[in-house]
């Protein structure tokens, strides 16, 4: 019997530290952020609600209904109930995806705008590597002989590709607010993934594929980003960053490592 | 169950139960019982592999569908003996079993030691079907149309090795005249799983030449 | 009530070889089952507490990590690749030697003939060769951890190309990743021989009188999830014979063209990594069924017993889980949202995947159900048997996030994850098999286990374990990556420190909590209180025949059923059970 008050205790610590939000997401910095954050809310309360009554229910029923004499009352069930709350159940769950299906749209089915701007990314056992296209606008060919970490080049940009001579490769992430970009990702050897928290938002990466992918970040900020997933023994080390800089910041930037080149 | 068919042979038959066939709703003991359990037991095993296959198959096309380095490999003509050698042998196996419903022993054996045989040299061509390959320059790694021939063609290989151990079972249970009636079972199994490795082949044959 | 005599499956063995080691007695042969689940059970909880260690203590000096790994841990310190082969083998071991073992072969080998009333599975030396086939698959497991290169580091799941390309990618990536492959493909044989077992035992060896429809439970879930088993470990088998290809023989299934890896260019052309994780998941979806059916079974049988009442809606919970195992071959897809398969499919697998909720919310008003009006006895068993509703609950709640693509954006790869199917299966389904030992280790030995002993280790753990996945939830919403061998490398997982504490701290505690369980097992076998024939009053057939069985279960009789499985309280009737074999 000491198991209902258990049941209502435990539950009750959860539901505290759920509504406390203690160890919670950072905040947003886009709007597919925002939409993320009302969706998951959502469904935090249609399941904290079920979470919540069912445990309670399960204590309640251990405690009232523990063996003091008298006889159990014999019955196999309740039909109306049973199609009761498995349509509630069925209403709630397929009506908490569809709600969210305009969010993976925006992220999947919908293509990058014309005018993002394009980055290539290119991940191996365990680091980040970023090609922005460079004054041209395009990206070299690349050769995996050409590979070269030690000098700069991870990509292995052709030198016989004039197209490459002003792609500008960086270990981390520039991006100016406000401002769609395509990410194109590629792995050189395991599966990898990109995370940035404050986007909310991942993709793995994976060897043999070319993966587009599309955000805009409206707060200038620096963020972290983890693997997300396993690619060896260096895969908790795996961190790049994302920083997103006024559109400004971002071009003087850019115009600082074309002329470097 | 192997226990109680040795059994059998050594104590005799048991007392004939009150109704023969049970199980499910009836009896769960008795031969009708016993005959019916190893029917579903080999339903659940051509299910399984029938799972296998179909895992390779599905493994097959995508593969084919999303690269360009898709070589189809030839059939090596030999394929087509063995082919016709599975299906004698498969038909072998019936004749075994109708001639034993009219309790011809002798051309049962003659049968059934016909369809032995087949299956020994559908292995044996297999065998000499990989060598033709492989002198075409066609190996497992070559490219992936070979390396899916030779990845289900030896796991058919190798099911047929277990459908020759079913075959060489009987076999030698026939020549030691232990074939009683408890043994039909037995023998309805590894006829119906022979049969079922045929059916394979015959897709597998299908599967390279219409998309291999 | 009995019909004539017929000569039974195989005669009383003798000789101590054919009783207890190659024995044809499915008593025997659960029991082998059973506790090379408790061997695995406990190894497995040894790696994760070395694991929850390190993720706190990363830079510790532990001179027996040298002894026993002395490349792994030089100087005492672990290293991130032997963290990461330690998770694999724990999440391997758990998964499939314990969780497909007990609650199905364990418990279902032992039980399932004598609740239909047979005197022996339909093939007991395929029975007996499914456990040893099993056994053979565990020792090549454990082998890995002691051949070069020791045991692999790509995770439970073993995508390739990580898995795929030898020690290029990896220590434990050469004989070690080909040693699970291999151990992981006699697994999936030894399963294929269970569920041959399992199907022909239920639909044709089961006593006159018992309809499909008069089934426990029990026997309903393990009917279905030796389905589950068929269709499922045939495709893990081809996947693991493809992997097997790819790093021996030179074949390209599931590597790409382009790889470098290690400074290394690779040969491969055109294979697809994703081709890998369909594969895998067609069978790893259903598996995770197959780990949780039988759980559900024992619940349901116990909530019952302990309340005398009958199961709340037998039939919809016979149809939930025909729909959870039909369902759970449709929704692979919901463990490669990011994977970057084609987003319309996500949406489909979305759907599908909330479908599945819907009989698993069945199942558990269901429970709820039959609690409610019933008079409720707190026997340990029945404990254990609540205890898995709550757990069930938690643990499938966090399922309604996971499985909306949308939100799994964030989720994926976190230790949210980690925290549902922990809750789910590392807790949940444990707190079956726990329900399960109680119940019937007086059927199995004559006495009952030490109630005391019990209801502590019950508190103790149920609180532990909550203690120790709750707060993963939590963790994951901060955006905490698994598979993470420490977390000292990023400033955002530095505030999460106080909670892996915490954790790892619960999680120290809760096992040794778990040596008060193994006690009492290992007593009560010698020093147990006897027990009746029918200790709890139940109504199913295990509970008609003496404790512990005779060797061919019913004596030579073969009962005749003739009530359903739950009639407890039944108004007008001299005792509030009736037995499924009493008269009609």
């Amino acid at each position: 019997m000491l198991l209902g008050p258990v049941v209502w205790v435990l539950t009750l610590v959860i539901c505290y530290f759920f509504l406390g939000h203690y160890w919670w997401f950072p905040p947003p910095i886009s709007q597919h952020g925002q939409a993320y954050d009302q969706q998951f809310t959502a469904t935090l309360w249609v399941t904290g609600i079920i979470f919540f009554c069912a445990q309670m229910a399960l204590g309640w029923v251990i405690v009232k209904f523990r063996d003091r004499g008298g006889t159990a009352h014999y019955s196999h069930g309740n039909n109306v109930l049973e199609v009761v709350w498995t349509s509630a159940t069925a209403v709630l769950f397929i009506g908490l995806v569809l709600a969210g299906t305009r969010i993976w749209a925006a992220v999947h089915f919908e293509d990058a705008p014309a005018d993002a701007l394009k980055v290539e990314v290119m991940t191996k056992q365990f680091a980040w590597s970023f090609r922005y296209p460079g004054p041209d606008g395009k990206f070299g060919k690349t050769d995996l002989k050409q590979v070269n970490d030690q000098g700069g080049n991870p990509f292995g940009i052709d030198d016989k590709d004039p197209a490459g001579k002003d792609d500008i490769t960086s270990a981390s992430l520039k991006v100016p607010a406000g401002r769609p970009v395509e990410l194109i990702m590629r792995s050189r050897d395991v599966i990898h993934n990109f995370f940035v928290r404050e986007l909310r938002l991942k993709q793995d990466i994976v060897p043999g594929m070319e993966i587009p992918f599309h955000f805009q970040a409206d707060q200038v900020g620096t963020y972290e980003v983890p693997c997300s997933e396993l690619c060896g023994l260096g895969h908790h080390q795996m961190r790049t960053t994302l920083e997103v800089m006024a559109p400004a910041d971002f071009q003087k930037w850019l115009q600082e490592q074309a002329a470097q080149k | 169950m192997a226990g109680s068919l040795t059994t059998e042979i050594v104590h005799g038959p048991p007392p004939p139960p009150t109704r023969n066939f049970g199980g499910g709703d009836g009896e769960p003991g008795g031969r009708g019982a016993h005959r019916r359990a190893s029917m579903t037991g080999l339903l659940v095993l051509l299910a399984a592999s029938v799972m296998l296959f179909a895992a390779f198959t599905s493994a097959f096309f995508v593969r084919r569908g999303m690269s360009n380095d898709w070589v189809d490999t030839p059939l090596p003509d030999i394929l087509w003996i063995n082919t016709a050698i599975l299906v004698a042998s498969s038909f072998a196996i019936e004749l075994a079993r109708r001639t034993l419903r009219s309790g011809k022993r002798a051309a049962f054996d003659r049968y059934w030691t016909a369809a032995t045989i087949l299956g020994v040299l559908f292995l044996g061509g297999q065998y000499l079907a990989w060598r033709q390959l492989n002198a075409a320059g066609f190996y497992l790694a070559t490219n992936p149309s070979s390396s899916f021939f030779f990845l289900l063609t030896c796991t058919h290989a190798v099911h047929l090795l277990g459908g020759i151990s079913a075959l060489g079972y009987i076999e030698v249970q026939a020549l030691l005249l232990r074939l009683g009636p408890g043994k039909r079972t037995a023998i309805d199994v590894s006829a119906y799983f022979w049969h079922f490795l045929d059916a394979i082949w015959i897709y597998l044959m299908a599967l390279f030449f219409f998309w291999g | 009530m009995s019909s004539p005599v017929v000569h039974p499956a195989h005669h009383a063995p003798t000789g101590f070889i054919r009783r207890y080691i190659f024995s044809l007695d499915h008593k025997v042969i659960g029991i082998q089952y059973y506790f090379l689940a408790v061997f695995s059970v406990f190894l497995g909880m040894a790696l994760s507490v070395l694991m929850r260690f390190h993720m706190v203590y990363p830079d510790a000096k532990v001179s027996l990590f040298e002894k026993l790994w002395p490349t792994g841990a030089p100087g005492g310190i672990m290293t991130p690749e032997l963290y990461l082969s330690l998770m694999t083998m724990h999440g391997t071991i758990m998964v499939f030697f314990v969780l497909t073992t007990a609650p199905q072969s364990g418990f279902g080998n032992y039980f399932l003939p004598i609740q239909i009333g047979a005197e022996d599975m339909a093939f007991p030396v395929l029975n007996m060769l499914s456990f040893w086939t099993t056994f053979l698959a565990l020792m090549v497991m454990v082998a890995a951890f002691f051949v070069p290169g020791g045991a692999p580091l790509a995770g439970w799941t073993a995508y390739p190309p990580l898995s795929a390309v030898g020690p290029l990618s990896g220590p434990g990536e050469g004989l070690g990743q080909t040693l699970w492959i291999i151990s992981i493909a006699i697994f999936c044989g030894a399963s294929l021989m269970g569920a041959i077992n399992f199907i022909a035992t239920t639909i044709d060896l089961r006593a006159r009188g018992l309809s499909m429809m008069r089934l426990p439970l029990t026997c309903w879930s393990w009917f279905v999830t030796a389905i589950l088993g068929l269709l499922g470990f045939a495709v893990l088998l081809a996947a693991g014979v493809l992997l097997l290809l790819d790093r021996l023989a030179g074949t390209s299934f599931f590597l790409p063209a382009g790889l470098l890896v290690n400074d290394q260019i690779l040969n491969h052309k055109g294979g697809s990594p994703l081709l890998w994780q369909h594969l895998f998941w067609f069978f790893g979806h259903p598996e995770v069924y197959i780990a949780i059916l039988p759980g559900m079974g024992v619940a349901s049988q116990l909530l019952s017993t302990f309340s005398r009442k009958p199961i709340f809606g037998y039939r919809a919970m016979v149809y939930a889980i025909l729909g959870i195992g039909f369902l759970g071959f449709f929704v692979w897809g919901h463990h490669m949202f990011m994977s970057g398969m084609n987003p319309y499919s996500a949406f489909a697998f979305s759907i599908l995947t909330m479908s599945i909720g819907v009989p698993s919310a069945i199942k558990t008003f269901n429970w709820i159900g039959t609690l409610w009006g019933g008079r409720i006895q707190f026997t340990t068993a029945m404990l254990f048997a609540l205890g898995f509703v709550s757990l069930f609950v938690t643990g499938g709640i966090s399922g309604i996030f996971l499985g909306q693509p949308a939100l799994d954006l964030y989720f994926h790869d976190t230790y949210f994850v980690v925290g549902h199917f922990h809750m789910i299966m590392g807790v949940a389904a444990i707190f079956g098999m726990f329900a399960g030992t109680f119940y019937w280790f007086p059927k199995v030995t004559g006495k009952f286990m030490n109630e005391t002993l019990g209801k502590i280790h019950f508190y103790l753990t149920f609180i532990g374990v909550y203690c120790i996945f709750t707060p993963m939830h939590f963790l994951g919403i901060a955006g905490n990556p698994r598979r993470y061998a420490d977390f000292t490398n990023f400033d955002f997982m530095g505030k999460l420190m106080p909670v892996h504490t915490f954790m790892t701290h619960a999680a120290i505690a809760t096992m040794v909590v778990q040596f008060i369980f193994l006690f009492n097992l290992f007593w009560s076998i010698k020093k147990g209180k006897p027990a009746p024939s029918n200790p709890w009053n139940a109504t199913t057939l295990e509970w008609t025949i003496p404790s512990p069985p005779p060797f061919d279960n019913f004596a030579g009789k073969h009962p005749v059923v003739n009530h359903g499985p739950y009639e407890y309280s039944v108004p007008g009737a001299p005792k509030d059970y009736i037995m499924q074999s009493d008269p009609a």
